[in-house]
């Protein structure tokens, strides 16, 4: 099976650079099945779309749209589908590893194995947990402060698009040449022009500097839509939970990417014009790559996790019928958390030759982290403790998080020792630790926050049966596939291996196996669970609140319509909806007045889809076209400042019309 | 550009400088910028280090200009949240950089360069041969 790979000559052509018709990868069965699947889905997709007449639409309603509202559900529909792309490539590790022991060579030859980790982990962190978390607080923030879209409407729409460039780069990789084999932060020497030849390395560069540039913009937009858009009369102090997990996540995005940007950089220097920062001669320091990747690395793990915190935070208060518990210490906790995430990074290599103070230094941050993460997870204890808590689909998610995450946190605080990391470095201790804080708390809180604000966003109820099956299976799936490996850490097996000899490992990789499998049936629950709750969305509609909540995105018609609020809120205290339902609050019924808001523009998705071309330019040196491109997307953007018609009115009858509707509710 | 009706556009207060302010700005500026250049260009008589030093330094100052009198960075625009932003990037820059020098530099301190290496291993041999 295992064919030694051979890499194509390096040839160079004025007009198509280095790439050539031996990068297609016609000879691989397992590449070429998947193409097949993936032309003829994208088929079937084309000619359905085309038969119900449905590209208009796309195009006006959705692809030009700046409503935060609609990006919200674009950055979950790509999360989703990538996600599926991600967790293929977990379920074919999972296979090699159940197969490849003692002699055996299993199914994947290491070239193929090295690109599937690497594309497994680069894709589930950039684009499906960062779509996900961005997609919960586009879509909930604004509506949350009262806001009618978000401070810069166009910007939000480009920094979408441009995370799409990104991921669409990542999967081009799939047909056309091949992807990184470094794994997930790429390290170099490995990384670096001598030991990754090939456009494998620069796919990475480039996807990631593409959709960084997004996720930045998207930080930036968010942090002033918090600052400068909530609605008269709400304090910061009075914000509620998660608008304050979104403020702090972004002011972390704002920060950290920059320093991912800048090294990435670095070695794109390094890579096309010989640069020497990360080499081992000519002075270069390929620590200084590690270094500096980590102190990207460790906050971008909270700026995963820190919006989920916020989401548990609503759906346990809710759930409970209780304000949320320990309001002001649930701030500050996020906070110290947000700075702490800063002083951190060296745990993950204190293997790498530093001293004894410097290693103890970073230990002691580490576990003081989980002193703020703690005082969470009993001020959500405590939300419930005495509370009526409905054990609904989104807090059953909840608390399979508490019970999964805490585990997950403990054997974080173990590897925070350093001495207990010089045996667990690269195990799969570690792999076990950090999918079990990722899955526990990133995804579930993402299927928590997709059942919860599903209501709102469609006006029906997903349903019931699936979203429990759906979540059983994640939560034993998650167990079944993560507990051996903490075992096979233990016995110090390390990580991404092709390979092994020991054949008494075997039986704990093909429960781990097992466990995606069940995994596997989560997320088919999960589609099942959408295609069951559209068709038979008429039984489950609902009203403006289902599930008695306490903010203000719920005082909104479900699905909100496009300016969020009829008239400009008026806002006292913590959780105004359930003050405002205190009140017995009704919207009034006449004397609307025209709504200011920002128009739709093509001007976001043009310039991300030339930075893909410019991307895909750069990837395989054909300049040309890269010069082109670039120029494309300046001009672009400056032709874009010259747009004057950014705005219109929403006409009283029109509001009056959509209002009358919601009010039938 | 934003679909906020209720934002008030007072908000800008101290947000632009005066034509005195900028052109102090550029008097600073400029001349931050021509010192460094006469110590390099004119070859004045300094150890290298000094030199890098001073370099770096009036670097720093250069951007504290250019925060104060181009982008009018005081305690009072944007009702201090500019003044809050600016705090915590100086923070994390000095926890960067800080970080950065001292991670690295215990590194170097623990890691054996190569001719080290060698020296002790030709020490380890002599002496194996002398114990014989």
């Amino acid at each position: 099976m295992a064919n030694a790979h051979v890499q194509p000559a390096e040839t160079f052509s004025p007009i198509f650079g280095r790439l050539t018709l031996d990068w297609i990868p016609y000879h691989e069965p397992i590449l070429v099945a998947t193409f097949a699947g993936v032309a003829l889905g994208g088929l079937a997709v084309l000619i359905l779309m085309t038969y119900f007449k449905l590209w208009g639409p796309l195009w006006r309603d959705w692809v030009v749209s700046v409503d935060h509202k609609k990006i919200g559900i674009m950055y979950m529909v790509l999360g989703f589908v990538m996600l599926v792309r991600g967790f293929a490539d977990a379920l074919m590790m999972r296979a090699q590893q159940a197969m490849a022991a003692g002699g055996s060579e299993g199914w994947l030859p290491p070239h193929h194995y090295d690109q599937v980790f690497t594309a497994h982990g680069v894709i589930m962190i950039f684009f499906v947990a960062m779509p996900f978390v961005t997609g919960v607080m586009n879509y909930v923030m604004p509506m949350q402060i009262g806001a009618r879209d978000v401070a810069f409407p166009f910007l939000n729409n480009f920094s979408f698009w441009m995370t799409v460039s990104g991921a669409l780069l990542v999967n081009i990789s799939l047909f056309v040449g091949e992807f990184a084999r470094v794994g997930w932060l790429a390290f170099p020497p490995l990384s670096g022009s001598s030991y990754s030849t090939g456009p494998g390395m620069d796919y990475y560069l480039w996807a990631l500097q593409i959709a960084g540039i997004g996720t930045t913009l998207s930080g930036i937009n968010l942090i002033a839509t918090v600052l400068k858009m909530r609605a008269p009369g709400m304090k910061l102090m009075e914000m509620p939970i998660f608008t304050w997990t979104a403020l702090i996540t972004n002011v972390l995005i704002v920060v950290a990417f920059p320093v991912l940007t800048a090294t990435l950089a670095l070695l794109t220097l390094d890579r096309y014009a010989d640069f020497h920062f990360f080499t081992n001669d000519f002075g270069g320091n390929a620590m200084m790559y590690i270094n500096l990747i980590w102190i990207w690395g460790h906050p971008e793990v909270y700026i995963l996790i820190i919006p989920c915190f916020g989401i548990f935070s609503e759906i346990v208060s809710t759930f409970s019928g209780k304000p949320i518990f320990g309001y002001k210490t649930m701030v500050w906790a996020t906070a110290c958390i947000m700075v702490l995430s800063f002083v951190v990074w060296l745990h993950h290599f204190f293997t790498m030759g530093s001293g004894a103070s410097v290693n103890t230094f970073f230990g002691i941050t580490t576990m003081i982290i989980s002193i703020p993460t703690g005082v969470k997870i009993f001020n959500w204890l405590f939300t419930m403790y005495k509370g009526r808590v409905r054990l609904e689909v989104p807090m059953l998610w909840t608390i399979g998080f508490l019970v999964t995450f805490t585990i997950g946190g403990m054997t974080g605080v173990l590897l925070a020792v350093p001495p207990v990391d010089f045996q667990l470095h690269n195990t799969l201790f570690l792999i076990a630790h950090f999918h079990n804080v990722i899955i526990g708390g990133v995804v579930f809180a993402v299927y928590a926050a997709v059942s919860y604000w599903w209501p709102k966003a469609f006006g029906f109820k997903m349903s019931d049966k699936w979203g429990k099956r759906s979540f059983w299976f994640w939560l034993t799936g998650f167990y079944f596939a993560f507990m051996p490996l903490y075992a096979l850490g233990l016995m110090g097996v390390t990580r991404r291996m092709n390979s092994y000899p020991d054949a008494g490992w075997q039986p704990y990789f093909i429960v781990a196996g097992f466990g995606a499998l069940l995994i596997l049936m989560g997320i088919l629950c999960t589609f099942m669970n959408f295609y069951v709750s559209i068709r038979d969305r008429n039984e489950n509609r609902v009203g403006n609140d289902p599930w008695d909540a306490r903010t203000l995105e719920w005082a909104t018609q479900s699905p909100p319509a496009p300016y969020n609020f009829p008239f400009d809120l008026q806002v006292s205290g913590r959780e105004a909806f359930w003050t405002m339902k205190q009140q017995g609050f009704t919207w009034p019924k006449d004397n609307f007045k025209p709504i200011h808001m920002p128009k739709g523009t093509a001007t976001g998705v043009l310039i991300s889809a030339l930075s893909l071309a410019f991307g895909f330019a750069m990837v395989w040196y054909i300049w040309w076209l890269a010069i082109i491109t670039f120029v494309g997307m300046i001009g672009l953007g400056i032709a874009h400042t010259f747009n004057y018609k950014r705005d219109y009115y929403i006409p009283v009858d029109e509001v009056a019309a959509t209002e009358a509707k919601g009010a039938a509710v | 550009m934003s679909a906020d009706t209720h934002n008030s556009h007072d908000s800008h207060s101290g947000g632009h400088g005066t034509m005195g302010q900028l052109m102090v700005g550029f008097a600073l500026a400029a001349l931050l910028t021509l010192i460094p250049f006469y110590l390099v260009m004119a070859e004045v008589e300094m150890s290298r280090q000094t030199l890098v030093a001073i370099i770096m330094g009036l670097g720093a100052v250069q951007i504290i200009v250019h925060l104060v009198f181009f982008l009018h960075l005081n305690t009072k625009s944007e009702g201090g949240s500019t003044f809050m932003a600016a705090i915590l990037a100086v923070i994390i820059l000095v926890i960067v950089l800080a970080g950065s020098l001292w991670v690295m530099h215990n590194m170097n301190e623990n890691m054996m360069p190569m001719h080290d290496m060698e020296q002790q291993l030709e020490q380890m041999r002599s002496l194996q041969s002398q114990q014989g």
